[in-house]
């Protein structure tokens, strides 16, 4: 039971020839793969494909109609070894998954059935987590798909491109018995437009089929001497073959513009924002018209010497747009280009920035770099008042150029930049100011810093006032920008210290606070201890307000990560670890391995019933009733498979104090092996939306429920924010106090509360203050709960009446 | 160049949303989508949820092309999948700071970009956890929102969609509508709704909210005002003795200091009884007679002021007994009801989360009994054996609301115990040290009335508290006579109000303890 239902989207995967399809990216590759009569899909969810996991199993039907097989893979290893059944068969098959993290995972899998070749068409495709938004490291799957020779599509981000590259890629994959991966960009993946459908078409040959007519080929298995051939086929066969089909099916596009002495070669995915970049540099219109051409890459490797020959030949000037690093394209284009003995100009990251985000402007600075090299003539005019207008070519002296270069707000863009300034390599000649402009640089990457990362998202900070005045004519520098007519510069700069970073959190009412609440706790009385983490919701423990935990590995790997802390100190280590993680690899690389190498430490897993960061998948452990697949199995049950002895399951984990001495006495206890701590309540996000819905059913039909929340009394809460310190539960938030003898603001639980209890019982724990209550509220009240209510109410409202008179002779 | 390639007219109006995790971003993206195709436009949108949902900030893109203008091309438009700076037309903002997210990130610009956004605040987590009070400016992103955009419509979005029962991304909707920045009907944005089939009736209200508020929006947005409301003084009051201590309040302090005094008088009323109120008056007779005496006049009578403040929380302090007695109050139950916004056909039973600890407990004793007890090992131990564990207390039924009614009623013999003649001692102390230092230092002494601000919370938190207020006033004693003595305690003060544990204070002490370098 995924957290966002796709139910009413999947119709839209039955329309047939013809119709339009209006929809999000992601439900279009689903569809495209509907239309390519695949057989079996299979996948690992994660941002940002986890959308096309969710797509899928809400269309089961439509999937079981069309004979097609899909399955939530255990992992991406799984998945990758699931695309075997087209070694030998010609059974096309998807799989899909988050890269690069996914893709590591799977390498194993990928590189073997790279290496013996397919026979159906095998497609991956790939959510690359890349730029803003990512969650993961940044790295490029291009990487792997150069060291096992698969294929890479990048196909520019409209909806009829995606859905044309699933075609594409598994033809080219049949054609060139080799597994190609599709990729698509956070942005694609969520992109709402609209294609043009076909009908769906049932799979040629079946699974079925394939499991009664089995064939084996002892030269597809990976091992000597096979394995040596298959190294040769690579090169002598499928790559050749792989190229021939990408230029006889015009895979990669060239568009034409007038100005032919120059050209732009670029990832398809690029595409959209290196037009947009053209049209405010006033070179293309909003159809992608571009007065430059351009070179189209949707296949970004194999890299297709002719193409890149054919369109550089003639040229003065290339630029090749290459997001990500290291610049593998652009090194093979120079071997290309060196090895045709052409001389054109190729240019590439020494115009752009190394690593970081491919944004709007940095292309746009980027290509007006280029131009004012090459092509001068066609940049539009300066107009003083314009934003959308390009900075004006010119020399600054070495330290303004420096400084203007440190003003976009991406530090790691920075060096990069300055690196590529004509003025700045000047440098050393104009006084030796190299040192000056390199401390002016460092300076402002401290200030960027400082201001907190006003980014919206975990790592990108790419985001500040400075972007402006880049944006601005010629107003990169703070002496220029003093300059400027207008004002409001200077005062946007002043909203740094105003507008607060906002990193994502736990949920309201979050089961997994109170584990962190409760580890706070035990670390306040048994001292600071190692924390290794996990990938998970519970990752959001690193930041405020628990501040906990000091590495992360990889999915699945806190309690690995921790491993080589099993010699004897003073203080045990903790790792968490979370049941997606668990059932992912935790299990065998985490406490498997703890019990084998009698590891000492503390392993808490983080049960929340789903996989719930990637959008509350069922796994194995989960307890919703799921007709397709079999739940209920628990890790109590698996732990203790593997031979773990001290094993504590806490089935509620908002009783903060148990929690706390349960962390405490596994960090104490004198046994030795692995202490485990299982913590399970379930994911909120997913449990509102079970219960809500049939609560305020019951509720209407007249039954007796009860609901909780909690609250703050004002006059008694005094507005120290202890208990926000312990908890960052948007719903527990702040209010001015409306006591006149109060300065601060005091703690106020607003109507979001879902009554989780965690206020209350961390209060309790962390003997906080007695303001918080938690509110009963009843119902459809029963005869005998009015009679009671009657009666209280006339013994209470006497009592109060009694002291509120005496109170008010005195009052004021 | 001979040729010049043929361009195709047409520009797509570019809009921005920004929004937290869970407000409904998407939805408005949606419905922006969905009221732009219908119209007959090209729209496109795009994001970057991923974690963000998990109540992160995040933005949603869109951008839309004239339907005629697509034919025209006999293409389709190849639109941006994220906003650039400078070359936004509409910018709109769940949440005032993110509002001013969108201007930091160059979404807002003078010469084109109308931003909408709603006035309310969804606090984060750096301003919520901050001891003291860590609420970013609202009117800072006014003023700049006012300068940055070619217009600024901001009203409390949040509040008409609560008013309307629905969520804001209908109210938001609503004053998208209402700006006139979009080149579609009020009708055809409503369709939009209603074609959604989803808690219609709510969203249409909240969008008409939402339209008239835009509609009428003023020309630039203006300021919110937070300055809390001045305490008025009562006429009179109805028992002869507190309206002889009001009438003193009238005549013989100064206008500034009156309301202070008023809500101070209340409080230790409230908290005690009349004799307790005018034993209050008296300490405040006294700070203003000094205040007077040390040119209080020319300084707007601050001294009297802030004590009028800082003497009333300090004699009013968080006890036991205070909190059973708020607890148990009738207008107590009827607030809760109005929180948690129940019906009339509702219920409402509240539990309470009390931890007494040993120190709490004994300080309800009697003074030499509870000293006894505390000093006593093996009575705390015992003690503690029932103050380990936080109770539960259910103040609506007869048996938990009696015993916390009883224990409310113990405020008659408050005086005698432990407690207060701690927080007695702890007053004079005060006092003393401001008397001593408003004859040296006016401005200082000031600064040391304000420094009880320190003191709050109960338990651990009282004791951190109560601990850095300690070593506030250690440090204030040693004031007097240095220069810009005033400041060098107000500075201390702040970076006691930094972090929970007084790590910066002490840091801050520390450097202040160095002899000045010659």
């Amino acid at each position: 039971m995924a957290e966002r239902s796709f139910k009413k989207e999947v119709q839209q995967l039955r329309i047939g020839e013809g119709e339009e399809f209006r929809g999000e990216g992601i439900l279009a590759v689903t569809k495209a793969l509907l239309q390519s009569g695949v057989s079996y899909v299979g996948g690992y969810q994660g941002s940002p494909i986890s959308n096309l996991m969710d797509v899928l199993a809400d269309a089961q039907d439509i999937l079981e109609e069309l004979g097609v097989h899909f399955e939530t893979s255990a992992s991406e290893a799984t998945a990758a070894a699931m695309l075997a059944a087209s070694v030998m068969y010609p059974i096309r098959g998807a799989v899909t998954w988050k890269s690069t993290v996914g893709t590591n995972v799977a390498s194993d899998a990928l590189a073997n059935l790279a290496s013996g070749g397919v026979t159906g068409g095998a497609l991956i495709i790939v959510g690359e987590d890349y730029g803003e938004g990512s969650s993961i490291m940044q790295e490029r799957t291009h990487a792997f798909a150069m060291k096992s020779q698969v294929w890479l599509i990048d196909p520019r981000p409209n909806l009829e491109s995606m859905v044309k590259a699933v075609e594409d890629s598994f033809q080219l994959s049949e054609a060139s018995n080799t597994p190609v991966i599709l990729q698509l960009r956070i942005r694609s993946c969520h992109v709402h437009g609209r294609f043009t459908a076909e009908a769906n078409k049932r799979p040629q040959y079946t699974l079925s089929e394939a499991m009664a007519n089995p064939v084996r080929d002892v030269s597809r298995i990976v091992l000597p001497p096979a394995s040596f051939l298959h190294e040769q086929e690579k090169v002598k066969e499928r790559w050749p073959a792989a190229v021939e089909f990408i230029k006889e099916k015009k895979l990669n596009e060239f568009f034409d513009g007038d100005l032919k002495d120059m050209g732009l070669i670029l990832q398809g995915g690029l595409y959209n924002g290196v037009i947009r970049a053209l049209q405010l540099l006033g070179l293309a219109d909003h159809f992608g018209n571009s007065r430059i051409p351009l070179y189209v890459m949707n296949v970004t490797y194999p890299v297709v010497d002719d193409e890149v020959i054919e369109f550089c030949r003639d040229k003065k000037a290339v630029m090749l747009l290459e997001e990500g690093q290291p610049n593998f394209i652009e090194q093979n284009m120079n071997t290309i280009l060196r090895h045709a003995g052409i001389s054109t100009v190729l240019a590439g990251k020494g115009l752009l920035p190394m690593a970081g985000d491919y944004t709007t402007v940095v292309v746009r600075d980027g290509l007006q770099k280029f131009l004012e090299v090459h092509q001068p003539d066609v940049l539009p005019t300066m107009e003083p008042a314009g934003y959308l207008l390009p900075k004006k070519p010119s020399v600054r002296p070495a330290a303004t150029a420096a400084a203007s270069a440190a003003a976009p707000a991406k530090p790691l863009q920075v060096s990069e930049v300055s690196r590529s300034i004509p003025a700045v390599a000047a440098a050393p000649a104009v006084n030796g100011q190299a040192a000056v402009a390199q401390a002016l640089i460092s300076e402002a990457l401290i200030e960027e810093h400082e201001i907190g990362e006003p980014g919206t998202q975990l790592g990108a900070a790419n985001t500040v006032a400075d972007v402006v005045l880049d944006s601005r004519p010629d107003a990169g520098t703070a002496v220029e920008a003093a300059e400027q007519p207008l004002t409001f510069h200077e005062h946007v700069k002043s909203l740094g210290t105003v507008v607060p970073a906002r990193p994502p959190g736990f949920c309201t009412g979050c089961p997994e606070r109170p584990i962190f609440a409760a580890m706070s706790l035990a670390q306040e009385k048994l001292g600071q201890h190692h924390i290794s983490c996990d990938i998970g919701c519970h990752l959001f423990s690193i930041l405020p307000p628990f501040n906990l935990g000091a590495t992360t590995m990889g999915y699945g790997l806190g309690a690995a990560s921790a491993a080589a802390f099993n010699v004897p100190s003073s203080k045990r280590t903790v790792s968490f670890m979370g049941d997606g993680g668990f059932w992912h690899n935790g299990l065998s690389s985490g406490i498997g391995n703890a019990v084998f190498n009698k590891y000492d430490g503390v392993i808490i897993i983080v049960d929340n019933y789903y996989s719930a960061a990637t959008g509350g998948q069922d796994i194995l452990s989960s307890r919703a009733d799921n007709k397709r697949r079999v739940t209920n199995n628990p890790i109590e049950d698996a732990v203790k498979g593997v031979g773990a002895k001290w094993v504590r399951t806490l089935d509620r984990t908002y009783d903060v104090t148990k929690m706390q001495a349960t962390i405490e006495e596994a960090l104490t206890t004198k046994e030795t092996g692995p202490k485990i701590i299982i913590a399970q309540s379930e994911c909120m996000l997913n449990k509102q939306r079970r219960v809500k819905p049939l609560f305020n059913k019951a509720v209407k039909e007249g039954k007796r429920l009860v609901k909780e929340r909690f609250g703050v009394d004002p006059d008694v809460c005094t507005g120290d924010h202890a208990c926000i310190r312990l908890s960052g539960c948007p719903s527990l938030t702040i209010k001015e106090s409306a006591d006149p003898l109060r300065e601060d603001p005091i703690a106020y639980v607003d109507n979001t509360c879902v009554g989780c209890g965690n206020c209350g019982e961390v209060s309790h724990a962390a003997v906080l203050c007695p303001s918080f209550y938690r509110a009963d509220i009843v119902n459809n009240p029963s005869k005998w709960d009015l009679f009671m209510a009657k009666v209280r109410r006339s013994v209470i409202g006497y009592l109060q009446t009694r002291r509120g008179n005496r109170q008010a002779q005195y009052s004021l | 160049m001979a040729n010049t390639t043929q361009f195709n007219a047409g520009t797509p109006i570019k809009i921005a949303i920004m929004a937290m995790g869970g407000q409904g971003g998407g939805v408005l993206a949606d419905w922006t989508v969905d009221l732009a195709e219908h119209a007959g436009w090209w729209a496109q949108t795009t994001s970057v949820p991923g974690v963000a949902q998990r109540t992160g900030a995040t933005i949603y893109y869109v951008e839309l092309m004239p339907g005629a203008a697509v034919e025209a091309a006999g293409r389709a438009p190849t639109l941006a999948m994220m906003p650039t700076p400078g070359d936004v037309d509409l910018a709109v903002a769940a949440e005032l700071m993110e509002a001013g997210r969108a201007i930091q990130r160059g979404l807002v610009t003078p010469d084109r970009t109308t931003l909408i956004s709603s006035s309310h605040r969804a606090y984060a987590v750096s301003e919520k956890a901050a001891p003291g009070n860590g609420i970013g400016d609202s009117n800072k992103v006014i003023e700049v929102g006012n300068e940055a955009s070619k217009r600024f419509i901001c009203s409390d979005l949040q509040a008409l969609a609560d008013q309307a029962g629905s969520v804001i991304s209908a109210s938001m909707f609503g004053a998208m509508a209402g700006s006139g920045a979009l080149p579609f009907t009020r009708e055809q944005f409503e369709e939009t709704i209603r074609r959604s089939g989803k808690g219609v009736n709510p969203s249409l209200k909240a969008f008409d909210l939402g339209f008239q508020s835009a509609a009428n929006a003023p020309v630039t947005a203006s300021k919110i005002d937070f300055s809390k409301p001045v305490t008025e003084i009562p006429e009179t009051a109805s028992h002869p003795k507190v309206r002889a201590l009001l009438d003193d309040i009238k005549t013989n302090f100064p206008a500034p200091a009156q309301p202070m005094l008023v809500a101070g008088l209340r409080r230790t009323l409230d908290f005690q009884d009349l004799r307790y109120a005018q034993e209050y008056m008296e300490h405040m007779r006294n700070i203003h007679k000094l205040d007077s005496q040390f040119g209080g006049l020319a300084k707007s009578w601050a001294l009297t002021t802030a004590a009028a403040r800082y003497v009333a929380v300090a004699m009013a302090y968080d006890d036991v007994i205070r909190v059973a007695d708020l607890k148990t109050r009738g207008t107590r139950f009827d607030r809760v009801r109005d929180e948690v916004l129940a019906k009339p056909n509702q219920l409402v039973y509240t539990t309470e989360y009390m931890h007494p600890q040993v120190a709490e407990i004994c300080g309800l004793m009697p003074a030499a009994l509870g000293r006894w007890m505390q000093d006593s090992k093996s009575i705390s131990n015992f003690i503690n054996i029932f103050c380990r564990k936080g109770r539960f207390l259910q103040s609506g039924t007869l048996s938990g609301f009696l015993m916390l009614y009883v224990l409310g009623g113990v405020r008659r013999f408050r005086r005698g115990t432990l407690r207060h003649q701690v927080e007695a001692k702890s007053l004079q102390q005060y006092l003393q040290l401001i008397e001593r230092t408003v004859r040296q230092d006016y401005d200082l002494a000031v600064e040391v009335v304000n420094c009880r601000r320190l003191v709050k919370g109960y338990s651990d938190t009282h004791e951190r508290g109560n601990s850095k207020y300690q070593r506030l006033l250690r440090a204030a004693a040693d004031l007097p006579g240095q220069a810009n003595a005033a400041t060098r305690l107000k500075l201390l003060r702040d970076a006691a109000l930094a972090d929970p544990e007084g790590t910066q204070l002490d840091k801050m002490l520390a450097q202040t303890a160095q002899p000045a370098a010659a």
